[in-house]
């Protein structure tokens, strides 16, 4: 392999859940998202799902209140995710 | 430990009987019932729908009930939330901790509702004289919830 090639890619494919004003507002509650990254994190899906603009920018738009949940564990931004993965998308909780 | 997420209604005293069963151990015994208000932020409601986030719920709880154990001496303890839909005057949540003593018994109680409510993942969403909305979370239970924080040193 020649020295000058790009720098490897991982692309991981994850099931993303939405759930109650997200899932309204999205149209959906979930579904299957590749994820091309150097290193796949959260942060990753966030950004591939902010791209979409309309909707997606606005409901995911930093400063808002989402948290995020990788197969049933909330978790950090920089968490990594793997091949598999269901990541939930919450919105802040009210239950109780 | 009991943890149940369930569409039908609860009977806090069976439940409470049940938790307690026959252990000589227990001196005391908390419980708090969360029921839905016909008022919220004005607007009268009508009727409340709650959903889940099946899977991680029950986690959640699980979680929370054993970080209750770890700061508090309790000798066990259980929550029922409902989903589905309600109505005002409905019950939604109950808690109930089994102790030697009522200190413990008090506080994990309330521990577990504080965190409950910040954790969990329950969403209301409100049928209400203005159109149906989801409910907002309320800055008071983070700080409700943060307040654990700063009594015991073992948060991570």
């Amino acid at each position: 392999m020649p020295d000058n090639s790009p720098p490897s890619v991982t692309a991981v494919t994850v099931r993303v859940v939405y759930l109650a004003r997200l899932r309204e507002a999205f149209g959906r509650s979930g579904e299957s998202l590749a994820i091309a990254a150097d290193a796949p994190d959260v942060a990753a899906v966030l950004a591939t799902l902010r791209a979409r603009d309309g909707v997606w920018a606005r409901e995911l738009a930093a400063g808002r209140a989402v948290r995020i949940a990788v197969n049933h564990q909330l978790v950090a931004a920089d968490s990594p995710v793997r091949e598999g993965d269901e990541v939930a998308l919450l919105p802040p909780v009210t239950g109780g | 430990m009991t943890v149940r997420v369930q569409t039908a209604d609860f009977d806090a005293g069976r439940e409470i009987a049940e938790l307690r069963g026959s252990d000589p151990r227990v001196g005391a015994v908390a419980s708090f019932i969360g029921t839905v208000r016909d008022v919220n932020d004005a607007a009268t409601v009508a009727t409340m729908t709650l959903e889940h986030y099946p899977g991680m719920t029950e986690k959640a709880l699980t979680e929370i009930i054993a970080d209750a154990r770890a700061r508090f001496d309790i000798l066990d303890a259980l929550v029922v939330h409902r989903v589905g839909e309600l109505r005002p005057a409905d019950q939604i949540v109950l808690v109930v901790v089994t102790s030697a003593h009522r200190g413990d018994a008090f506080d994990a109680c309330r521990f577990i509702m504080d965190y409950l409510k910040t954790r969990a993942p329950f969403w209301k969403k409100e049928v209400t004289s203005e159109g149906a909305r989801w409910v907002d979370a309320r800055v008071s239970d983070d700080d409700a919830a943060a307040r654990w924080q700063t009594q015991t040193g073992n948060e991570t």
